[in-house]
């Protein structure tokens, strides 16, 4: 790839010497991109003059593989978008699906997925907390957080066997019931929540170098938000109340009792604390979810294994961690997609790096870069 | 009455330019448009409270691509698809920077992939592909010796 270099006139300093900006290539691999991106950064002195991200380092053509499978064999691939959110992929896919066939899901299987989506609310935080903290050079948060991330893997892991990728949402409902005592984990491993997260807070939020590192750093206004397409965490710390589960209540999100929390100010310490506090709300859902859980089935009785949906179009979403994470499909009738497209919320978040990393120092980019919580997954597809 | 009939209630009064373009499809809301017509549409649309452009993206249809625009708004609390095609040998279009900045990047990933261009977009490169690609691999007729075709049997 070459890189273009504008060349510009030199501006003069206060004793009349040229100045010149500096260009600083900023990644692919470097622990502050939080994964595999690249940024090219214009520098005057330390503040940032211009940044141009470089995307597209771990593209793998998800969607153009996926034209290529049965729509069984895309669950597995949709694990590999977020791979810190991988419910939310699984699930976000699987609507669409039953969407385009018509399918109906059982109920319980719908509270199975909003447990486990919650609960990968909370590990996906705390993922973002914890990097967001060790860029600031707090690296025993990361510690904590991971602490708490643990507890949530843990309990993937007896559910559905997996750490990571989890193909546990299907089309027609989750592939497996929870096992044997895994409610009473998820009760106790809520019940101790509350206490971790108040310590965090103390811990993170309450320190002087954190308020002093991220506070009024990379503002977003809420007009910004929404006319460059943000969501989740990104455009809910703006102030701007919007939230899918709220706004467009799918699946049984309708009988839970939840704040939707919104910052106030935008920048990135709101973006921080907003996911904090959204990980108390998503214990108070899955406690509701299994107070209100009744045995029955998990999966759609007599789904063909081969499906084909009727010729059409199908879009739907949900709100991720990182915001509404959407898929849209097209059928040809045949028994793979004939299009697959993967509205991935880190994508379009990311695009506003450039608008609020300007005149902001080099270290202060990274606190930027962190607090929208990029995953590079999701980003490249 | 269901979402698509409110919506539909909701734009003959607001804008009886839209209305007539107004449709169903699948369930969801469309506004088909000719792709001359395109800015204007969006500036209506934007005008009326759809402020939020969520997703881009195409469909190659062989003949011709299809343009697929998801807008939202928040005080109507409705999201409408707005769709136009393209020929594939004359693929071009404007670009919807203009109206709602998040197209910039959807824009870019679409001409990266599909390679429609976006008249009068600020920064029309390859986003996910290296600039020295050669092809746009979701166009159908894309032909890589690195795509590993699945055998017919499932």
């Amino acid at each position: 790839m070459t890189l273009q270099i504008e060349s510009r006139t030199p501006a003069l300093d206060d004793a009349g010497h040229p100045v010149e900006e500096l260009v600083l290539n900023v990644g692919p691999s470097h622990p502050s991109t939080h994964g595999v991106g690249r940024m090219i950064v214009h520098l005057d002195g330390d503040v940032v003059v211009k940044v141009t991200p470089v995307i597209g380092y771990l593209h793998r053509g998800i969607e153009k593989m996926a034209e290529n499978r049965t729509y069984l064999q895309i669950v597995p691939l949709t694990d590999r978008l977020d791979y810190v959110g991988s419910m939310y992929a699984n699930w976000a896919y699987c609507r669409a699906v039953e969407r385009l066939a018509g399918i109906r899901v059982p109920e319980r299987a719908e509270y199975l997925r909003v447990i486990v989506c919650e609960l990968q609310r909370i590990a996906s935080h705390m993922m973002s907390i914890g990097s967001s903290a060790a860029d600031t050079g707090a690296f025993s948060m990361f510690i904590y957080t991971f602490d708490v991330r643990e507890g949530v893997v843990e309990l993937f892991e007896n559910l559905c066997g997996s750490r990571l990728t989890y193909n546990y949402v299907r089309p027609g409902g989750v592939s497996k019931d929870v096992p044997e005592g895994w409610t009473d984990d998820v009760l106790a491993f809520t019940g101790s929540l509350g206490p971790r997260l108040d310590e965090l807070d103390r811990l993170f939020f309450g320190n002087t170098i954190t308020r002093g590192r991220l506070k009024g750093v990379g503002v977003l206004s809420p007009e910004d938000a929404v006319a460059w397409g943000a969501s989740g965490p990104a455009v809910r710390g703006s102030g701007v109340n919007w939230d899918l589960r709220q706004h467009r209540a799918y699946s049984v999100y309708p009988r839970m009792e939840f704040d939707v929390v919104v910052g106030e100010r935008g920048d990135a310490y709101d973006r921080a604390r907003v996911r904090l506090l959204e990980c108390y709300e998503s214990a108070k859902i899955i406690e509701q979810c299994i107070a209100q859980m009744r045995a029955g089935a998990i999966m759609t009785e007599g789904l063909p294994r081969l499906l084909a949906p009727p010729v059409g179009e199908a879009y739907d979403h949900i709100e991720s961690a990182r915001g509404s994470l959407g898929v849209y499909l097209v059928s040809d009738g045949s028994e793979r997609p004939y299009r697959m497209k993967v509205r991935s919320p880190a994508f379009c978040n990311l695009a506003l790096l450039p608008l609020l990393a300007v005149g902001h120092t080099l270290p202060d980019l990274v606190v930027i870069l962190g607090s929208l919580d990029p995953v590079f997954g999701e980003v490249d597809r | 009455m269901t979402g698509f009939e409110q919506l539909q209630t909701r734009l003959a009064e607001l804008s009886p330019k839209l209305y007539p373009l107004f449709s169903e499809e699948f369930g969801d809301a469309v506004i088909g448009v000719e792709r001359s017509q395109l800015i204007e549409t969006a500036e209506e649309l934007r005008a009326l409270g759809f402020d939020r452009l969520g997703m881009v993206t195409a469909i190659d249809r062989q003949e011709w691509f299809t343009l697929v625009y998801r807008v939202a708004s928040r005080s109507l609390s409705a999201a409408v698809f707005l769709k136009t095609r393209v020929p594939r040998e004359d693929a071009h279009l404007d670009s919807l920077c203009g109206v709602w900045p998040a197209a910039n990047w959807q824009e870019r990933e679409v001409f990266d992939l599909f390679g429609i261009v976006f008249d009068g977009h600020p920064d029309l490169r390859r986003i996910l592909l290296p600039e020295d690609w050669v092809g746009y691999p979701l166009r159908k007729d894309y032909e890589d010796d690195r795509i590993i075709r699945r055998p017919d049997y499932i």
